[in-house]
């Protein structure tokens, strides 16, 4: 049994790509303009932007695009549970009955329209963390947070706890992987049983890993003040952020994108509608 | 002229919270530069206390600890302190920070806020030493044992350390990844560096200059490894590395040179092998 199965959110994949080398400043922002198109998808054929977005985006990393779409599994579980509130509680016209509850066209369409929405979310955020570094991550981060600095906001800390959280993902999917196996080979069941037998299954492995990250965090806390790091004070860099052209180029071909998609939005249905009454030659 | 020792430390003593015995009580040690201290000890003996102290991190409660001339019960000094004694720990993965190889080794000079050619060149010249030089993009994740723990040697050695703390840093290591890491310390302590290395195995006190045994929160031995081997090893109940034995019966028959180092490389070097 393996729980990270060799990727998960948030892990770095390094590369000597495009998107590897740009700012990380500039990815980031990057990202906050691309969840414009997603968000501003209303209907099934507004998503083709955000799909062909991250294809473009996924092959300008070298990274697989079936890889981004696996980053999406952590979440399928609340993709599933927002899909079926939205299947069975959305009012309409009515297209079939389960039992007491009633599924609408607008339900069906809303369900697909949001889940397909949350699985874009992840993938361009799952993009974004496998081609930057913790390290860049953080520090771009800290850059465009700069200005929060002059309100006293402890913005080099925050910046330093990313970096942590995102470095410790691996090691504690690997420590939980450990205690699971220990607690197998002392006789315990984590894959026969209903969801709550499951769930109660998990709670033994709990106790261990929160001790072993408690540990880890004195250990970690030590080590790095043994190698000078105080918090809040100035640090310098290995790899100063430099924004250059080419990340001026990325950022206009983002603008560029978001536009595109959200005139395809406006236009697209009236093409569809055009061509299916066959007026448009 | 007499050599400033690198650490003094003296009636030095330290209780953690909430415990009913020091964990460290009037320890007297002095180290000169060069010298490569193997620290020996049972568990719970106050080694890695003595060493937190040495490099600053715990502040003696009794006594004095300086380290290059430092008080290390100076905050101010803290900073500088850290910078020329280096502490490596046990466990590589409680020590790395970054997820990328010189990311990680870079972590300590960016926090001295050097200018990043500098950092640039003491990141080289760290994984040169370590040899993780061909790595230096890999993930940190994504490296074996006896990697890791030679980037965590790395991190250290990037802040150009006079002096090398290590909390049995071999003790998870296999025998060639073990092997490596110790090739690595004796280069290191040729260019003068200083080593104390605390250990539970045999082997390695071999590399050592000096024997320094702790029991009970006390030194309660301190001396040549010649006579620690002939003395005190089986009297505090450590076992005798084969590499030893193999010694003592050549030096009996007449096979190699006195001053012969029980290390399997210079035992082949003395028999022209």
């Amino acid at each position: 049994m393996k729980l990270s199965n060799g990727f998960s959110i948030g892990q770095f994949v390094p590369g000597e790509s495009f998107v590897h080398s740009l700012d990380p400043r500039c990815k980031i922002t990057a990202l906050f303009i691309l969840l414009a198109i997603p968000f501003a998808a209303e209907k099934p054929l507004d998503f083709i932007p955000a799909v062909f977005c991250l294809y473009v985006i996924s092959a300008a990393s070298h990274i697989r695009f079936t890889k981004l779409l696996r980053s999406g599994r952590p979440v399928l579980f609340l993709i599933a549970f927002t899909a079926a509130l939205n299947l069975f509680w959305t009012p309409g016209h009515e297209v079939a009955r389960l039992g007491p509850l009633r599924i609408t066209s607008e339900g069906v369409t809303l369900a697909f329209c949001m889940s397909l929405r949350i699985y874009c979310l992840v993938m361009m955020a799952a993009a974004l963390m496998v081609t930057t570094s913790p390290m860049d991550f953080a520090g771009g981060a800290e850059r465009l947070m700069s200005p929060m600095a002059v309100v006293k906001f402890p913005v080099s800390e925050i910046a330093m706890m990313m970096t942590i959280a995102l470095r410790f993902i691996p090691t504690l999917f690997e420590e939980s992987e450990r205690i699971m196996k220990a607690q197998i080979s002392r006789g315990a069941d984590f894959e026969s049983g209903g969801l709550v037998k499951r769930a109660r299954a998990y709670i033994p492995i709990l106790a261990p890993l929160f001790i072993q990250v408690f540990t880890r965090a004195d250990c970690l806390a030590t080590a790095m003040e043994s190698r000078c790091y105080v918090p809040g004070a100035q640090r310098t860099k290995l790899n100063p952020l430099i924004w250059t052209s080419r990340d001026t180029a990325a950022m206009a071909c983002v603008v560029a994108s978001v536009v595109c998609s959200l005139v395809w939005n406006r236009y697209i249905y009236r093409l569809a509608a055009l061509l299916c009454q066959g007026s448009l030659f | 002229m007499e050599q400033s020792p690198v650490f003094f430390i003296q009636g030095a003593g330290y209780s953690y919270k909430g415990a009913s015995v020091s964990a460290i009580e009037s320890v007297n040690l002095s180290v000169t530069s060069g010298e490569w201290v193997a620290l020996l000890g049972t568990n719970g003996s106050g080694k890695s206390t003595l060493a937190k102290m040495m490099n600053a991190l715990l502040p003696p409660m009794r006594g004095v600890c300086f380290a290059m001339g430092m008080d290390t019960s100076a905050p101010e000094l803290a900073a500088s302190i850290r910078q020329n004694v280096a502490l490596v720990f046990q466990n590589p993965d409680d020590q790395i920070v970054a997820s990328i190889v010189e990311e990680d080794v870079a972590f300590g000079p960016e926090n001295l806020g050097l200018p990043s050619e500098a950092i640039r060149a003491r990141v080289e010249r760290a994984l040169q030493l370590t040899g993780l030089s061909e790595m230096r993009r890999r993930g940190s994740y994504s490296l074996s044992g006896g990697q890791k723990q030679r980037l965590a040697l790395a991190g250290a050695l990037a802040m150009e350390p006079k002096a090398l703390i290590l909390d049995e840093s071999t003790s998870m290591l296999d025998p060639e990844g073990r092997a490596s890491f110790l090739n690595c310390l004796r280069e290191l302590n040729t260019r003068g560096i200083t080593i104390i290395q605390i250990t539970h195995r045999m082997e390695e006190v071999v590399h050592a200059s000096r024997v320094v045994i702790m029991e009970a929160g006390k030194v309660a031995w301190d001396g040549s490894p010649d006579s620690f081997w002939e003395e005190k090893c089986a009297e505090f109940g450590f076992d005798t590395p084969q590499e030893l034995e193999l010694l003592r019966s050549l030096r009996a028959g007449g096979f190699v040179p006195a001053g012969t180092k029980p290390v399997v490389n210079d035992l082949l070097e003395a028999l022209c092998l």
